[in-house]
């Protein structure tokens, strides 16, 4: 149960080369966003977007392919896509959204939908919420540190960054450089302490790297509905799959990662209670299962 | 609380005190049609509104379900009767004598009493009142509700969305306590604004700037400025949602599993 419910967990990625070639892994959230949008499953899409300044994003309404291409990528700072779903309906006039959201975001989302005290005519509206994984976030000026000091790289040369194999990795056009995962410790925002989701339980569709060999993505698809769509992208070609590998470097080790985020999470949960200061997540001995999200 | 809310359902009737069958049988026939309330004091009429934007099922819970037995313009009587539920719209002016009143005498009339709307529940924007202004110079301070009664559930919103209502509506007649539980702990959040997020998630290292905030902000107020909210207390209008919407204030799981079905 540290992966959530799901109903199937495979490796997949996009059959478009374009798409291959701009996104994070194997450019399932471009794919299935574009995807929903030519089919008409959804009528707009809100993503991380690009800003005037490099390598931070601004949560975006996409309306076309290209906009939803133009997002492709991980960018390891905080874009609160949430924040534009009301305009995305009122202002833009969708009936059908679709979003892409790391394990919080996801969060927000449902709580609305189950509780929308405040939030009219918006919880029906969303048609399509594909969760990313996610380990923890950072400041925009954590990341410019990481670049410009640790990697000591120019942030406008900057390709692509990637997590992953205990290392944080910076792409330019003629180097790849790393530095170990350790020294970005002290840099992640403080509320990433607490949080119990690696992979986006909530979400109708997630998918990572963890588990998948480069340029794939382990998915599990979760609702009803992310099945009816997941299904439909794959019938029609748009992405692949293979089944993913049970064993260390698959199944398992996403399985590792998801518990040891928990349980590091849960350690923080009960210190900050202990404290007492709020959390909104019960502590280990006020649940049953200690490592669920609640 | 619970108790009493489970009283006015139904749920845990007590047939043992009762002394004939017919007495019980009188319960049941009450107990069937709830006797509702609406007490308007100093709102926007936003709330009821919203309320009757539930066409789809507004026609039933008014024909079939619910008595309406008191309320301005929506039965006609001037004397107010006991009643199962009283839904209160609008803060309370303490110097309007008829308010404090009506709300008193609402507190021993019903058995259970929401607070409906944000004016109700925080004050919303009535608190900027300072008096002075025309018609009533003396008219100076509105309190939410609770300041004065007990109040045992809250529905904050300005107004509170057409779907949180039908889905509290369908809570009570199904006597689903736990899709109740936020709105009986919300009843305790009467001092409410924009800054809390400031006070209660960023503050206490809890924000993830995630953007709900911003999102369900209803008059703009916020923004997000280096993944965390900015607010303009300008245009703040104190209704509390952006704290209540938030996914670090309260984190009701289990709902949330059960409506995704997982
Ligand atoms: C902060 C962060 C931390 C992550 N940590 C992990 C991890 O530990 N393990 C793991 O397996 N995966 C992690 N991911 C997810 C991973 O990097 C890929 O985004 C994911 O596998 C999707 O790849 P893709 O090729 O399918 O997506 P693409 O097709 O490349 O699309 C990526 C989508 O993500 C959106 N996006 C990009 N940046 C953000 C952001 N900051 N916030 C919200 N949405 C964004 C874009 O709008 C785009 O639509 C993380 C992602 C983020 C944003
Ligand atoms: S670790 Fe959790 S709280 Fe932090 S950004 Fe990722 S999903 Fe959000
Ligand atoms: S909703 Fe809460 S966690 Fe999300 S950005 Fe606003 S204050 Fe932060
Ligand atoms: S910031 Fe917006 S949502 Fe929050 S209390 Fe003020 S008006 Fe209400």
């Amino acid at each position: 149960m540290v992966l959530g419910t799901y109903k199937q967990i495979t490796l997949g990625r996009s059959t478009d080369k374009q798409i291959q070639k701009i996104s994070q892994d194997g450019g399932i959230v471009t794919a299935l966003l574009t995807f929903a949008l030519d089919e008409k499953i959804i009528d707009g899409a809100v993503v991380a977007g690009p800003s005037e300044e490099m390598w931070k994003p601004t949560p975006t309404v996409a309306l076309s392919s290209d906009e939803v291409m133009a997002a492709a990528g991980t960018k390891y700072t905080i874009s609160p896509n949430n924040m534009v779903l009301k305009q995305a309906v009122r202002q833009y006039g969708l009936e059908k959204v679709g979003i892409v959201t790391i394990p919080c975001q996801t969060m927000g989302i449902r709580k609305m939908q189950s509780y929308p005290f405040g939030v009219r005519f918006l919880a029906d509206k969303i048609a399509l919420d594909i969760g990313i994984c996610c380990t923890e976030n950072f400041p925009f000026e954590s990341l410019k540190t990481f670049i410009s000091a640790k990697a000591g790289v120019d942030f406008e040369l900057v390709e692509k960054m990637d997590i992953g194999k205990g290392k944080f990795w910076v792409k330019t056009q003629d180097d790849l450089i790393s530095f170990p995962i350790k020294e970005t410790h002290g840099y992640e925002q403080n509320g990433c302490k607490v949080c119990l989701d690696l992979v986006s339980e909530l979400s109708d569709i997630s998918t990572g790297s963890i588990g998948a060999p480069d340029d794939w993505s382990a998915v599990q698809v979760r609702t009803d509905k992310g099945e009816t769509v997941f299904k439909q992208a794959v019938d029609a070609g748009a992405i692949e799959l293979k089944p993913i590998d049970e064993g260390k470097f698959g199944l398992e080790m996403l399985t590792k990662l998801a518990k040891s985020k928990k349980e590091k999470a849960m350690k923080e949960i009960d210190r900050r209670k202990a404290m007492g200061l709020p959390v909104p997540y019960k502590g280990s001995s006020e649940k049953e299962d200690p490592l669920a999200n609640v | 609380m619970l108790a009493k809310i489970k009283e006015f359902l139904g749920i845990e009737a007590k047939p043992e005190e009762l002394a004939s069958k017919e007495e019980v049988e009188k319960v049941a026939e009450e107990k069937a049609k709830p006797r509702i309330g609406y007490v308007h004091l100093s709102g926007c009429t936003g709330d009821v509104m919203s309320l009757s934007e539930n066409y789809d099922i507004l026609a039933e819970l008014l024909t079939n379900m619910v008595e309406i037995v008191y309320g301005q313009t929506l039965a006609d009587v001037w004397e107010m009767p006991e009643m199962d539920l009283v839904l209160v719209e609008g803060s309370v002016c303490l110097q309007d004598e008829h308010s404090v009143k009506e709300l008193m005498e609402a507190r021993e009339k019903a058995g259970l009493l929401v607070a409906f709307g944000s004016c109700a529940s925080t004050g919303c924007f009535t608190r900027y009142s300072r008096g002075g202004q025309q018609a009533n110079p003396n008219h100076e301070s509105f309190v939410p509700v609770g300041d004065l009664v007990k109040v045992d559930c809250a529905l904050p919103g300005c107004p509170p969305s057409p779907e949180i209502i039908a889905k509290t509506v369908v809570a009570v007649i199904n006597g689903d306590m736990d899709y109740l539980q936020p709105m009986i702990d919300l009843a305790g959040y009467t001092e409410a604004g924009g800054s809390d997020l400031q006070y209660k998630v960023v503050n206490q290292a809890l924000c993830i700037g995630c953007g709900t905030c911003a999102m369900a902000c209803q008059t703009r107020a916020l923004d997000m400025t280096n993944g965390r909210p900015e607010l303009n207390e300008d245009r703040c209008v104190k209704c509390g949602i952006c704290y209540v919407q938030c996914p670090r204030s309260w984190w009701p799981a289990e709902q949330i599993n059960k409506d995704l079905g997982l």
